[in-house]
């Protein structure tokens, strides 16, 4: 178990007490956390009795009160900054001093907590900064290790897991307080919105596992004869059923198999990606045509559809993680935004090229490119 | 007395939906968007009593440029910009710099995790009721 220091800088003892009761006994965990962290309160109640504590003890949070007898909070916090210690700092302040709240913001404090607070409000506060400084903490060790994760994903990622969260813990709470009244058709709305989201959430979580598998399968990648077109016919059998309840039609365009080498639980990934897109942005009633084509040096997969299409200010997003289109016509379709950017993630590996053609209202074409190395 | 009408603007449908029950049951009139281009088209014709803005970090939409935009018109409105941002990711939005500091003119930031009563209590002052 890691311990983390936090120091209290407050003039009032019973603020310090109090503050010492809340975190004595909490821990912080977190999905990608192999251990609990736990916290060890340090006091200060004078700003210069602060200053010689965090020189001594180097705490990883400050809890910082504004209004001490010596000095002011904030000077604590620009002499923090000025010896460019690695500490988080989190304001004690009322509401009503908002315009101190931005200035310390600008100053590099991480969070306020109003005073008077609740320990749900200290503890919450706490918890928050203890992932962060987790967060960053994974990021500078793989960096170090020359590994490439970026902390934007893995904080987009914690937001793109706890949205859905939110919005089911959000419906529970209405319908435990029976908001709506005591019949259960009232809640109906909401327990299909909350199916969504936990559908949105397990798509998450499949796309997560296929982009490790990327990510972990680089070096050992298993190249072997493959027939694309079983795989497309796979994934059209796949996806089909959700087809016919969209009303659109699948269609494969070739009788020939088309032999490649590659990974075939790469290939799959990147056919079930694009085809169940053309299903999920489709008209009722539009169908989706795959080609394949077998050149000289390359295989050429083509997957269209007569969908929704997308302006070419969104053609050049899409690849990128977490992206998904906005509009109201895409606003009740559930997607992880990780999709595309796993296809683009793969076609990089096998130093092929994807594009997209698209009318808004018409349809999108995406194209890929795959050279064969068995060639 | 008429009722005071709350612009609540927010990209999760959900939690926008979860926001105007809360408000409602205050007893506020409310009026939604889960866009900024939406909510732009409502304040050409509404001027509302108060505003929720989320900082949404999807499609280029900002709470920043909307609260900037939204004061230009009513410079009277009080907005709360209501963030999970730094709950949630541990990302502190850029206040730093030059050009979000003039836009960040909005009254309160607020914790989407706010308590009802907290909320009600934040709202109440800024309507000045």
């Amino acid at each position: 178990m890691a311990t983390f220091k936090i120091l209290i800088v407050d003039d009032e003892q019973g603020i310090r007490d109090g503050t010492r009761r809340i975190l004595q006994n909490f821990k912080v965990d977190y999905p990608f956390m192999d251990e609990q962290i736990d916290f060890e309160v340090l006091e200060a109640g004078t700003g210069a009795e602060g200053i010689d504590i965090i020189d001594k003890e180097q705490p990883e949070i400050l809890l910082l009160d504004n209004k001490l007898p010596d000095i002011q909070g904030v000077e604590v916090l620009e002499y923090v900054k000025s010896k460019q210690y690695d500490i988080v700092v989190v304001m004690i302040t009322s509401y009503a001093s908002l315009e101190l709240a931005v200035k310390a913001t600008r100053d590099g404090a991480f969070d306020f907590i109003p005073k008077p607070f609740t320990p749900q409000e200290i503890r919450a506060s706490i918890e928050n900064i203890t992932k962060q400084i987790f967060l960053k903490r994974m990021t500078q060790t793989l960096n170090s290790t020359g590994k490439q994760i970026r902390f934007q994903f893995l904080s987009v990622l914690s937001h793109e897991l706890k949205a859905p969260l939110n919005a089911i813990d959000g419906y529970l709470k209405m319908m435990r307080e029976r908001q709506f009244g005591e019949s259960v058709d009232a809640y109906d709305e909401m327990i299909d919105r909350s199916i969504e989201r936990i559908k949105g959430m397990r798509t998450l979580i499949l796309d997560l596992l296929d982009l490790t598998k990327i990510e972990s399968g680089k070096p050992t990648q298993k190249l072997q004869e493959v027939d694309i077109r079983k795989i497309v016919q796979l994934a059209i059998d796949t996806i089909r059923p959700y087809a016919i309840q969209k009303d659109v039609d699948l269609y494969l365009n070739n009788r020939e198999p088309i032999i490649i080498k590659a990974d075939p639980g790469e290939i799959e990934i990147i056919m079930n990606n694009l085809i169940s897109n053309a299903v999920k942005y489709n008209k009722t009633g539009g169908r989706v045509d795959v080609f394949l084509e077998k050149q000289p040096e390359t295989v050429r997969i083509s997957v269209s559809d007569t969908g929704i299409g997308m302006s070419d200010d969104d053609k050049i997003k899409i690849f990128e993680d977490f992206v998904r289109i906005k509009t109201q016509k895409t606003r009740n379709i559930t997607g992880s935004g990780l999709g595309l950017a796993i296809v683009r993630k793969i076609v990089d590996m096998y130093h092929g090229t994807i594009e997209v053609q698209s009318l808004p209202e018409q349809g999108s074409t995406f194209i890929i490119t795959l050279p064969d190395p068995g060639k | 007395m008429t009722k005071k009408r709350i612009l609540i603007v927010d990209d999760d449908m959900d939690y926008l939906f979860q926001m105007r029950v809360k408000v409602e049951q205050m007893g506020f009139e409310t009026i939604t968007a889960e866009s900024q281009a939406e909510a732009e088209k409502i304040i050409l014709d509404i001027k509302p009593d108060l505003c929720i803005l989320d900082l949404m970090m999807e499609s280029d939409d900002s709470g920043f440029v909307l609260s900037y935009k939204i004061k230009k018109k009513y410079p009277d409105v009080p907005i709360i910009i209501a963030t999970a941002v730094t709950a949630e990711t541990g990302m502190t939005f850029d206040i730093r710099a030059e050009e979000s500091k003039r836009w960040i003119n909005a009254d309160l930031f607020l914790d989407k995790g706010i308590r009802n009563d907290q909320l009600h209590r934040e709202i109440k002052k800024l309507l000045k009721l």
